[in-house]
């Protein structure tokens, strides 16, 4: 049997550190592997023993570049279990902050980590020759995004202002009228960075997904709401480990995440529009259909037309809870720990982050569980790839190699999110 | 214009979350000129291009947990003329040196399945303890205003201006009234590192150490200021114990706070 084994050592342009293994027999695809040699950081271990009020900061260093979307489900999961209610002011703030980072991040993956695919760059530095005003629209975004954070959080990366029961400090109207300004110009730069990427080239793709995303009854979901999917799933968030199951499978390295009725799914940007698009109000439909974008895409290609499209809503958001903005009466409700368990499930950018905690009476955390968007698309994008590197066989392998890493960029991958990866097994044939 | 080759920049990763190398990408406004003065030959977050070294400046993010990237750091360094670490992974282990104080064992069996998958080492611990450091910026994550500082200053030959200060200076000189003294607050504030700004007293919280030990801090004395406020033995342990747990400084003070039976 003539077989070869096509090897990715280093992807880059995606957080944290990932490598690609194609096995190809007879000239088919016997094989694929997204293997992850980010060295396990056992936050699900060291967390135990802790104080569940450490929980929220502790979880944001599981990731660097969505360190809100850990602050988040880890918040509401902790206040779930402790029977704390965190409404009005405070949970506007918390969503104003969740769209700053939404902000952050997808710009950075749209500019800086995937348009270089599109345009034949190798990255957004030397894309920035050709496409100067794309790469400094795309940075511009990117710190609007971050002043956000800034401001609500104290800074960009692991902010320091979210606790249980809501926030160390919160900011006067005043305080939040520069930002609104910041956003105004912001939300323009996103709409022109929409129809910027919606002119790629996108190759023909097509799969029948099973999406699966949060629902929120009136709301594009960010932090609460029932888990949905295209196929009928419709479940609260506490029964999410009913219906999802990890594996720890030998040959392929990796906690995969898999419905328990049905396998593979997919979460992120593309899963949100899909199940959401009502949610999204007029504009943003409307400029979504202007982009020949509407619900039932199946084509992750365009996950980075979508990713646009949620920046245009976020900047709008923003500027909404700016606007309806009255301080509260103080920075949080009272907290008072007791025993039990919490869940909570939260939008971050590249897709839902599951976290629960079970606590003791002093409210220090006896266990703790957490899936990350990534560990949920593995399967996914290893399917993807095995259809992409079928059709592309043919073709020289520079290329080949190239279409799979754009075709794992789709998701947005974050591979930091190292509590659920292991190291590359070899599989010996 | 200046005909002298531009000097190589390399960016790698180690045990981390990516927050510090993400930092760089976070200068939005001084990237593209980051990118004229220096030569960025690999940076794997951010560019498909890695070229070999050698390399003028290697920033190094993250720990050494692994067989693999123990010998991967030697190699690292051997290309490099320059080495800095960045964050409180690489300079101190970060926040998965907890594994330092626990077994190992029990780590990876209440993370996986399967714990024969698994390699890693007993331990999480800084660049410095495996290759020699040119320079430590520190931080959980680093400001990337000192970034920029210790980057200019390396090409430039001469020393970073890193102060070595506490935050209680940064909070004097921000303006901040004392959290400890104005509401009773426990702060590490007087024995961390300055650097990040003093945001988090200037959020009405106390300081939670991220930038790790400032120079001669008296750990004790500020236990004893804990302990006055109302502050249990577990909460003072758990304070040291965190980003940069394996800090000496922090790792001592957390010890003498230690109980066996709550390692957390």
């Amino acid at each position: 049997m003539a077989t070869k084994t096509i090897r990715v050592d280093t992807l880059t342009r995606v957080e944290g550190e990932g490598a690609l293994e194609l096995d190809i027999a007879d000239g088919a695809v016997a094989g694929v592997r997204l293997s992850i040699f980010e060295p396990p950081r056992f936050f699900e271990a060291l967390l135990r023993g802790r104080a569940g009020a450490e929980a929220p900061d502790i979880t944001a260093r599981i990731c660097g570049i969505c360190p809100v979307a850990y602050q988040m489900s880890a918040l509401h999961a902790i206040e779930d279990a402790w029977g704390v209610t965190v409404d009005g002011p405070l949970r506007a703030l918390r969503r104003l902050l969740y769209c700053g980072e939404w902000i952050e991040s997808h710009a950075l993956h749209i500019v800086l980590l995937h348009a270089p695919d599109f345009l034949g760059f190798p990255d957004a530095i030397s894309m920035a020759a050709a496409h100067g005003e794309a790469v400094q629209r795309g940075l511009a975004l990117k710190k609007a995004g971050n002043e956000v954070l800034r401001l609500l959080g104290g800074r960009e990366i692991h902010p320091v202002n979210v606790r249980v029961g809501g926030f160390y400090r919160v900011p006067t109207r005043a305080e939040l009228a520069p930002l609104a300004a910041t956003l105004e110009t912001a939300h323009a730069q996103a709409i022109a960075l929409a129809r910027w990427v919606a002119r790629f080239p996108f190759p023909e793709f097509a799969r029948d997904y099973e999406f699966v995303a949060l629902r929120h009854p009136d709301e594009y979901p960010l932090n609460a709401g029932r888990i949905v999917s295209n196929r009928g799933l419709d479940i609260a968030v506490a029964d999410y480990e009913a219906a999802f199951a990890e594996r720890h499978v030998a040959h392929s390295t990796a906690l995969q995440s898999g419905l328990r009725a049905r396998g593979s799914y997919l979460v992120g940007p593309l899963a949100r529009f899909n199940l959401n698009h009502d949610r999204l109000g007029p504009s943003v439909q409307a400029l979504a259909a202007e982009l020949g974008l509407a619900p039932g895409c199946t084509n992750p290609f365009r996950s980075i037309v979508v990713r646009a499209i949620e920046v245009v809503y976020a900047c709008e958001e923003a500027l909404r809870l700016i606007a309806a903005y009255t301080p509260p009466p103080a920075p949080a409700v009272p907290v008072v720990p007791r025993a039990g368990v919490g869940t909570a499930c939260t939008e971050a950018p590249r897709g839902i982050l599951f976290h629960r905690y079970r606590l003791d009476a002093e409210g220090s955390i006896l266990e703790a569980r957490i899936v990350p968007p990534t560990s949920q698309n593995q399967s996914t994008i290893e399917d993807d790839l095995r259809i992409i590197a079928t059709r592309d066989l043919q073709l020289p392998e520079d290329e080949l190699r190239d279409h799979c890493e754009q075709g794992i960029r789709n998701y947005d991958p974050c591979i930091s999110c190292s509590t659920h990866f292991l190291r590359l097994e070899v599989r010996r044939r | 214009m200046d005909a002298r080759p531009r000097p190589t920049l390399a960016v790698w990763k180690f045990a981390s979350c990516d927050g510090c190398q993400l930092s760089l990408l976070d200068c939005e406004d001084e990237l593209l000129a980051v990118a004229g003065a220096l030569d960025i030959a690999s940076f794997a977050e951010a560019s498909s291009t890695l070229r070999p070294g050698p390399y003028d400046l290697s920033l190094v993010e993250g720990s050494i947990t692994t067989a693999h990237d123990a010998e991967r750091i030697r190699a690292v360094r051997a290309a490099s003329k320059r080495l800095i670490t960045i964050g409180a992974c690489a300079t101190a282990g970060g926040i998965q040196a907890l594994r330092n104080f626990a077994d190992v064992n029990d780590y990876i069996a209440a993370v996986y399945a399967t714990p024969a998958y698994i390699s890693t080492l007993a331990t999480s611990t800084p660049i410095s303890a495996h290759v020699k450091v040119d320079f430590e910026l520190h931080g959980c994550p680093i400001n990337k205003t000192q970034l920029l500082e210790v980057i200019s200053a390396l090409l430039a030959g001469r020393k970073p201006d890193i102060p070595n200060e506490s935050v209680c200076v940064a909070c004097k000189r921000r303006g901040t009234p004392c959290v400890m003294v104005a509401h009773g607050t426990p702060c590490l504030g007087p024995v961390t590192q300055a650097g990040c700004g003093a945001i988090c007293p200037a959020y009405g919280r106390g300081c939670y150490g991220c930038f790790g030990p400032a120079e001669a801090a008296n750990t004790a004395a500020l236990a004893a200021a804990w302990t006055a406020l109302g502050a249990d033995r577990r909460s003072i342990h758990r304070a040291f114990r965190t980003f940069n747990a394996a800090a000496e400084p922090f790792r001592k003070e957390s010890d003498a706070h230690g109980d066996e039976n709550h390692p957390g």
